[in-house]
């Protein structure tokens, strides 16, 4: 085989080349080749060979959010990441973990647990946000580029600020590095940030190193069932503005009118746990209820696989706002919704100003357009003072094909202009993920 | 050429915020880094964002570099002026326009201080986290360009974990948005990349920080070891055991002879290191940690363990630490403030190698640092009216930066590479990372006017084509990281 055929390009760059088959298709784009590279060298030599026959490449892992974010405008080579399988490092002295993107968020978590460590992003679970999908369990590189996080981001943040090092595949198949394995490191540019939750935009991650926490000795949950935004809003203020240091405070409200389920996660040392569970029943109120294992709601997508879910064919969307706006959004999302003859399922990390709502897949393709119109409207009514020009957004996860050709997935997106120069600069002939990210880049 | 701007400038930001006279510009010729200095050609002081926007605009289309100036605390060298250029004091701009507490978050102008920002937000029960230790002074602007840390960025994270929303200039002279305060908003990570450019990216104008929540519950132990060897092990236990202090910081005798003669910090007389934890959280929680690191101190053999858990006790103990810099300076006649940063359970080793080269070229060393993360900040003592002594000092500050290479470590932890560093990049980036991270640069500033000459050293035009470079990577070759 000679480098002048791009199958030949390929078999060179990378020894598992196979044609795609049809489960293979991004967003409906059906790709002509999938490479499995297994080291840092394949997925280089990979990307080089893409580019040197103009062929557009789409990263994918665990394959679990595949359908995020908007179809490419062109595909031809997947380069799926699940052989890059190895975790480096685990320096459990330094609370540091280097992995490669391959990684299946299950078996880090799995190594780490051993040593009493976690990356704490809330991954392992199922059916969640950031879990595992139909396709098998999430891997951390598309963690990093979808930049997913559960219900405990309150406490420990996003992917963004947990990794410290990145190395990623450029498009034309220079390898290049930023951060290091030490947490504390500010020489040169953090490409790690610039990297995570761009959807695979700007280049192949290939290897990310972690910040680390330790295992809590023990967790308590404190629940609630509340009706109405502005009590769920309260409950809500009064468990995250407590001294009583939460590390997740959600609510999940699976239809309209229905009861809103607040839900307090606290951590820490066994009896300090309990003692702050008691208060944080004093908080919430007479009818809240402290318990040691996690309620069947928690950290998943709303209203979970039960009727009120959007499950994977329906729609999906990501609001975030201010914390103090989270009764205006509650009752934002139900005006919406009741306008356009929706019931959206509710649920998600309320204290940290990020919700998520599903649609079902059966819903009119226009109603669902209508509720994200007025939800966008509301989130934009302008603050009074200096602030941000608008203090929220409303971005579609995933939605049916005929929702998609009807509404913007990404909505007003500051700094786009900046974003496209970027991309422009990392990726000049567009070959990266062309068109799944905001903007059409 | 630049006299041609003066007016426009004066158009701008009134007579009364254009700086001119040559003795007046030199009062701004260096930043916290005295060892490099360079008068502006010109200075100004705009007091709004707008104001902002449009020097920037009128260097953009004169092509006259500029440089953004906080409160000129930081000790790379960052804000260091140039000679052909617009130095952009940001001093001005301290308005704190809103603190909302129910949101955790505040908007502040660049030039606040950012202590400033706790006291406005301790009557609501709230913090700002991230607190170097200028913090009196430094700006939050200057915290935003340096992603600042401090001793409790252990556990609470450095600046860019505590901003969810910037205004800023670009290069080009345009107001824009990175982020919209809620730290989940659509798009690239702009702000997330921002923080920490050192201003080579953009002027910050406003800031969205995240305010958080006062702890239940706050004690500082001292203990005193007979090394710093036994301290560490200290350090290692702790850490292992699950703990995460909020601060762990170490000196060693050296610094604790300086420190006391300087404050009468009554450190325990007589020993080798000190360390200082503290602990924050829920009180059950810091009740139950601060026994455990108590009985881990024992274990380690330390010879002496206070605890404080009022704030004037607090004070005391932190005293010591928090003069440490400036008391060296009583007792040597100059001396080099380092900031490298090793694996924490490399510590034990790369101090007993600096240890060695201080004994080696007689240039004494006293450590300071930040143990819970690492983060080393030696002092290298030396008299500066003796060249050899000059030559000896900077090549041993300069082993300590090689040593945490070596280590797996980086070149600075918190003070940024400003001028200062710009040499050592190459040893921990390859040519090939470097150049990537130059293609931010030129997505923001193709034209290279703000801040140039920082961070990078000799950077490519953007629009240059790279040549072809292949070479070892610096880290492999340091056996740091695999061959890829």
């Amino acid at each position: 085989m000679t480098t002048d055929t791009i199958p030949g390009a390929l078999a060179l760059a990378c020894r598992a080349v196979r044609p795609a088959w049809p489960r293979d298709a991004v967003g409906g784009v059906m790709p002509s080749w999938v490479a499995s590279p297994a080291s840092v060298e394949e997925a280089s030599a990979v990307l080089q060979a893409a580019a040197d026959h103009d062929l557009a490449v789409v990263a994918r892992g665990g394959g679990t959010k595949l359908a995020w974010g908007s179809p490419p405008h062109r595909c031809d080579v997947v380069i799926d990441t699940l052989r890059l399988d190895r975790v480096i490092e685990h320096a459990a002295g330094d609370l540091v973990a280097r992995v490669q993107a391959g990684v299946t968020t299950a078996h880090l978590a799995g190594v780490l647990g051993a040593a009493g460590q976690q990356l704490a992003l809330d991954l392992p679970g199922t059916g969640g946000i950031g879990g595992a999908g139909r396709n098998g369990s999430p891997t951390i590189g598309g963690v990093l580029a979808t930049g997913t996080a559960g219900p405990r981001r309150l406490r420990y943040g996003t992917p963004r600020d947990l990794v410290i090092g990145i190395t990623v595949v450029r498009a034309d198949g220079t390898v290049a590095q930023s951060g290091g394995k030490v947490v504390k490191n500010v020489a040169g540019y953090d490409l790690g940030k610039l990297f995570a939750g761009s959807y695979g935009t700007l280049g192949l991650i290939v290897e990310a190193t972690f910040r680390l926490h330790p295992l809590p000795a023990a967790t308590a949950f404190v629940t609630d069932d509340l009706y109405g935004a502005a009590a769920a809003a309260q409950a809500v203020a009064a468990a995250a503005g407590s001294d009583l240091a939460p590390s997740a405070v959600e609510i999940d409200r699976p239809a309209r009118g229905g009861p809103v389920r607040v839900g307090v996660l606290l951590e820490g040392d066994p009896g300090g746990v309990a003692e702050r569970a008691a208060a944080m029943r004093g908080t919430l109120g007479a009818g809240s209820v402290a318990s040691r294992t996690e309620p069947g709601w928690w950290g998943a997508a709303p209203g979970g696989t039960g009727p009120g879910g959007a499950g994977p064919g329906g729609t999906l969307i990501r609001i975030a706002f201010w914390a103090a706006a989270l009764r205006g959004v509650l009752e934002a999302i139900d005006i919406a919704a009741g306008a356009a003859g929706l019931d959206p399922a509710v649920a998600g990390s309320a204290a940290a100003g990020v919700l998520h709502a599903s649609v079902r897949a059966d819903a009119p393709p226009g109603a669902v357009a209508a509720f994200l119109t007025g939800l966008r409207e509301a989130l934009a009514r302008a603050e009074p003072g200096e602030g941000p020009p608008r203090r929220g957004s409303a971005v579609v996860l995933h939605a049916p094909d005929d929702v998609r050709e009807l509404v913007d997935l990404w909505g007003p997106v500051p700094g786009l202009d900046l974003m496209r120069a970027v991309k422009d600069q990392f990726d000049p002939g567009h070959l990266m993920a062309p068109g799944r990210f905001a903007g059409g880049i | 050429m630049i006299e041609t701007l003066v007016p426009r400038m004066v158009q701008i930001c009134g007579p009364g915020g254009v700086v001119s006279d040559p003795l007046e510009l030199r009062t701004y010729e260096c930043d916290g880094l005295t060892s490099h200095r360079a008068a502006p050609a010109l200075v100004v002081l705009p007091e709004s964002a707008e104001q902002v926007a449009a020097i920037v605009k009128a260097c953009a289309a004169a092509r006259v570099p500029f440089v953004a100036r906080g409160s000129g605390t930081g000790l790379s060298g960052g804000a260091l002026p140039r000679t052909d250029g617009v130095l952009i004091v940001m001093s001005k701009m301290r308005r704190i326009i809103a603190v909302e507490p129910a949101s955790q978050r505040a908007i502040v102008e660049p030039g606040v201080t950012n202590l400033a920002v706790s006291t406005a937000a301790r009557p609501f029960g709230y913090f700002y986290a991230p607190d170097p230790s200028s913090q009196v002074v430094c700006s939050v602007g200057g915290n935003v360009a340096e992603n600042s840390g401090g001793a409790h960025c252990l556990k609470h994270g450095f600046t860019v974990h505590h901003v969810t929303g910037l205004e800023i200039v670009t290069p080009a002279g345009e107001l824009t948005w990175l982020g919209d305060g809620t730290g989940a908003a659509p798009g690239y990570d702009l702000l997330g990349a921002f923080t920490g450019s050192e201003g080579t990216l953009g002027i910050v104008t406003k800031i969205v920080v995240k305010l958080t929540r006062i702890p239940q519950a706050v004690t500082t132990l001292l203990a005193a070891f007979e090394t710093t060897g036994a301290g560490g092990v200290a350090v290692s236990a702790i850490i292992g055991a699950g703990i995460v202090p909020a601060a762990i910081e170490m000196m060693d005798a050296l610094s604790i002879e300086a420190a006391e003669a300087a404050v009468h910090c009554q450190y325990p007389a007589g020993a080798g290191a000190v360390l200082i934890v503290e602990l924050d959280g829920p009180e059950a929680d810091v009740r139950r940690d601060s026994a455990a690191v108590r009985k881990l101190c024992e274990e380690a053999g330390c010879t002496e363990i206070r605890e404080a858990a009022d704030p004037a006790q607090r004070a005391v103990i932190w005293a010591g630490r928090k003069s440490a810099f400036a008391a060296v300076g009583r007792i040597a006649v100059a001396y080099i403030v380092q900031d490298g940063v090793v694996p924490r359970t490399a510590l034990g080793r790369v101090l007993d190698r600096i240890a060695e080269l201080s004994a080696a070229s007689g240039i004494r060393v006293a450590n300071v640092f930040h143990a819970g993360d690492g983060n080393l900040h030696p002092l290298v003592l030396y008299d500066d009216s003796s060249a050899r002594e000059c030559e000896a000092a900077e090549k041993l500050s300069g082993a300590i930066l090689d040593l945490c290479i070596e280590h797996g470590g980086s070149i600075t932890g918190e003070h940024g590479v400003g001028v200062d560093k710009s040499r050592y990049m190459p040893k921990m980036f390859s040519a090939d990372d470097l150049e990537t991270m130059q293609m931010l640069r030129c997505a923001f500033d193709p034209a290279g006017l703000c801040n140039p000459g920082k961070v990078f050293p000799t950077p490519r035009l953007c629009g240059e084509v790279p040549g072809v470079r292949r070479g070892v990577h610096p880290l492999v070759a340091a056996g740091q990281a695999e061959q890829f």
